[in-house]
């Protein structure tokens, strides 16, 4: 589904992702963690389209297109979704109007006819119910004002509106209480099938007991740096980063030792 | 003929002709104060980034004739929607035209303001008319006073609500000519009246056309008066639009200026708060692009205690438009316990686009609540992306921002029929 290859990007001079691999399968759960600063959130952002940074090399393939020379609003007609780190505040924009617009362009994108004020509803009370939002919220300008936990809740609440293909959340568990968790958890659980695929950017282990992942990434200094299952979240768990960094470095030693 | 010479056979042409009125000795008395202050140039402190001369330097049709040929018919193409249940009244070139007007409300009184000069109510008239030149010391507001000929005055009596909105069509009929327009109104609202006037300006033909209005208002004691005035002229047409609002009494003003066009627009909008506990609140949305440029005057005068004003004004600059905003607020030394807000915020959406801003607080009294802040910025980028990246094309996702800026203001526009039709120029205008 998702195919990224030697990607390099960044802002103005700085260079943060300093050629990334990744390759994720219809189906699949992804999760990626690493240190403040890796680059994760570039990372999403560059996959969603945001012009600040510059791609340098690479491709990423998205069922079949290259996404890099989408535009932000193809790339999520053609099911991608991004849910933000700190999702923006939009005064004098409601909720629904804009989820509303949002669901009838990507129909539009599809070649699909917008969805009639009834079926939209129905759809709109579905998934509040699912995400426990009430409609005060929704009503309100887009985030403003909202709690850090009704901004992430929010977020995973457009996400089942969308209903995308491949869903990039990042951090989206952060700040959130615990039952929180448990709904956002349960929310993005409902959206796994067979045909779509879920990146989770995290630093808790304890997302990952409620979002089963089928890998575990490390991303350091720009670039994956190793790769498991479920179990190597536990092991950063335990034992920090450090361990990956000591290893990185005894790679860089022994390649520099090859060139001499 | 320059323009000088032309305003002096003018007026003496209508001294000549208007001679027994009752503003005779007014016209005369702002005659001699437009010769004294002349035109304000941008050497003038309140004109600094405006340049009207070059609006002068026109040559206007003479502006006291008020003949015209307008039938109803043709006023159909300016009429708001809900005019069927509103006050209608028409001004063509500056002058109020009786036979196009409508009244609809029985508690409402309309008269030329001569004939109000001369009746029961000349000890208002002689009382209030020309207050705003106590505060607007300069030739432009001279010049109205001293041609004022058709001008209208609207009473409220005691305790009567009127229900039906008052709508006010300026219309300026420029196809054969440049026209100088000069309306004048005086409106009073006695003890615990209530009031609502929408207005509009509007030019017909491609020659240019300036108009340069007096708005007086007299709210008194727990009376009520909302106003809201929509500028969306053509780009020929210029406009100083005054408005100057009395609260003699303890008394509630709402006031919201839409503009989104024009050539040169100029308004001034003062609220004087004479009687303690008074409450105002004065919004402003500009949207201007091409050339055009837009300025904002507010004066909120605080002379009493306890009293309240909010002031919200919004602009949305695009292309080459140029806007400026200059918010004064006095307290005088009795006004204590003021509470005085002000805010002014800009959005540029061209490089091209500027805008002047500037608060200017003076307080004479020490327990008092008042602040003022002011934002020039880009649209938000990072919100262009959030929406964008839920699916939604750029230029939609750029005015659905825009329409969210823009909607604390438009939210103050009470009644629905004038909210939809603003409604409907804003998305006009962003393309939609
Ligand atoms: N707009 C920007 N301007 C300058 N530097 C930036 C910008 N965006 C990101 N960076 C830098 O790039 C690096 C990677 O940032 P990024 O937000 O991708 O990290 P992250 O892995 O998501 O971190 P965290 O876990 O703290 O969210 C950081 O050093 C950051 O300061
Ligand atoms: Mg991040």
């Amino acid at each position: 589904m998702l195919t990224i290859s030697n990607l390099h990007a960044g802002i103005e001079d700085k260079k943060i992702l300093k050629g990334l691999n990744l390759e994720i399968k219809a189906g699949e759960v992804h999760a990626i963690m690493g240190p403040n600063g890796a680059g994760k959130s570039t990372l999403a952002s560059v996959l969603a389209g945001r012009q600040d940074y510059e791609v340098t090399e690479g491709s990423v393939e998205f069922l079949g297109k290259e996404l890099l020379d989408l535009a932000p609003e193809e790339r999520a007609g053609e099911g991608l979704f991004l849910g933000f780190q700190y999702p923006v505040e939009i005064p004098g924009l409601s909720t629904t109007n804009f989820v509303k617009t949002a669901v009838n362009e990507i129909r539009k994108y599809r070649g699909q006819d917008p969805l009639d004020a009834v079926a939209f509803l129905k759809m709109m009370k579905e998934k509040m119910a699912l995400m426990n939002i009430d409609q005060t919220l929704l009503s309100r300008s887009l985030n403003e004002g909202f709690s850090g936990g009704e901004k992430k809740r929010n977020e995973i609440f457009q996400m089942a509106m969308l209903d995308p293909k491949l869903a990039i959340l990042d951090e989206t568990d952060s700040g959130l209480d615990i039952d929180a968790i448990r709904i956002v958890s349960n929310g993005v659980n409902k959206l796994r099938s067979k045909d779509n695929a879920v990146l989770l950017i995290t630093h808790y282990q304890r997302l990952l007991d409620y979002i089963v992942p089928d890998f575990v990434h490390v991303l350091y200094n720009g670039r994956i740096v190793k790769s498991g299952t479920k179990e190597l979240a536990l092991e950063l768990e335990e034992k920090g980063y450090d361990f990956i960094k000591n290893e990185i470095n005894e790679d860089e030693e022994v390649s520099i030792a090859e060139k001499h | 003929m320059n323009m000088t010479e032309l305003f002096k056979d003018q007026f003496a042409q209508l001294q000549a002709e208007d001679k027994d009125s009752k503003l005779s000795a007014v016209r005369e008395q702002a005659f001699s104060a437009f010769n004294e202050f002349g035109i304000p140039t941008v050497r003038h402190e309140e004109w600094k980034y405006t340049r009207i001369g070059t609006l002068f330097t026109k040559d206007y049709k003479s502006q006291v004739s008020g003949k015209t040929d307008f039938s109803a018919k043709d006023v159909d193409a300016y009429r708001l929607p809900g005019h069927k249940e509103a006050n209608e009244l028409v001004f063509v070139n500056g002058q109020f035209v009786d036979k196009l007007s409508t009244i609809r409300s029985k508690d409402l009184t309309v008269l030329h303001l001569a004939e109000a000069a001369k009746n029961e109510y000349s000890e208002i008239v002689s009382k209030h008319f020309g207050h705003s030149s106590d505060y607007l010391k300069d030739g432009i507001n001279a010049l109205n006073t001293a041609f004022v000929k058709d001008g209208i005055f609207i009473h409220v009596k005691r305790s009567k609500i009127i229900e039906e909105p008052v709508y006010i069509y300026n219309i300026t009929d420029a196809a054969a000519e440049n026209i100088l327009a000069q309306p004048r109104s005086l409106i009073y609202l006695s003890e615990n009246a209530q009031l609502q006037i929408i207005e509009t300006f509007a030019t017909r033909g491609t020659e240019d056309s300036f108009t340069n209005q007096i708005m007086e208002v007299i709210v008194e004691k727990d009376a009520r008066f909302e106003y809201c005035k929509i500028q969306n002229d053509s780009a020929n047409a210029s406009q100083v639009s005054t408005t100057h609002i009395r609260q003699t009494g303890t008394s509630y003003v709402n006031a919201i200026i839409v503009s989104l066009n024009g050539e040169i627009v100029r308004n001034n909008t003062n609220v004087v708060m004479e009687a303690p506990h008074c409450e105002a609140h004065l919004y402003g949305l500009y949207f201007q692009k091409g050339n055009s440029h837009i300025d904002n005057h507010t004066i909120v005068d605080n002379v009493m205690p306890h009293c309240f004003s909010n002031e919200l004004y919004k602009g949305m600059m695009d292309e080459n438009s140029t806007g400026v905003f200059n918010g004064k607020i006095f307290v005088r030394q009795p006004a204590q316990k003021t509470n005085a807000f002000q805010s002014n915020k800009n959005i540029l959406l061209s490089n091209n686009a500027s805008v002047n801003t500037k608060p200017q607080l003076e307080i004479f009294a020490d327990d008092v609540k008042c602040s003022h802040g002011c934002t020039i910025g880009q649209l938000d980028e990072e919100g262009l992306f959030y929406l964008q990246s839920r699916g939604i094309p750029e230029k939609i996702a750029k005015s659905m921002l825009l329409v969210g800026f823009a909607s604390d203001i438009l939210d103050k526009i009470n009644l629905p029929h004038i909210r939809t039709y603003v409604d409907h120029l804003v998305a006009e205008r962003l393309g939609n």
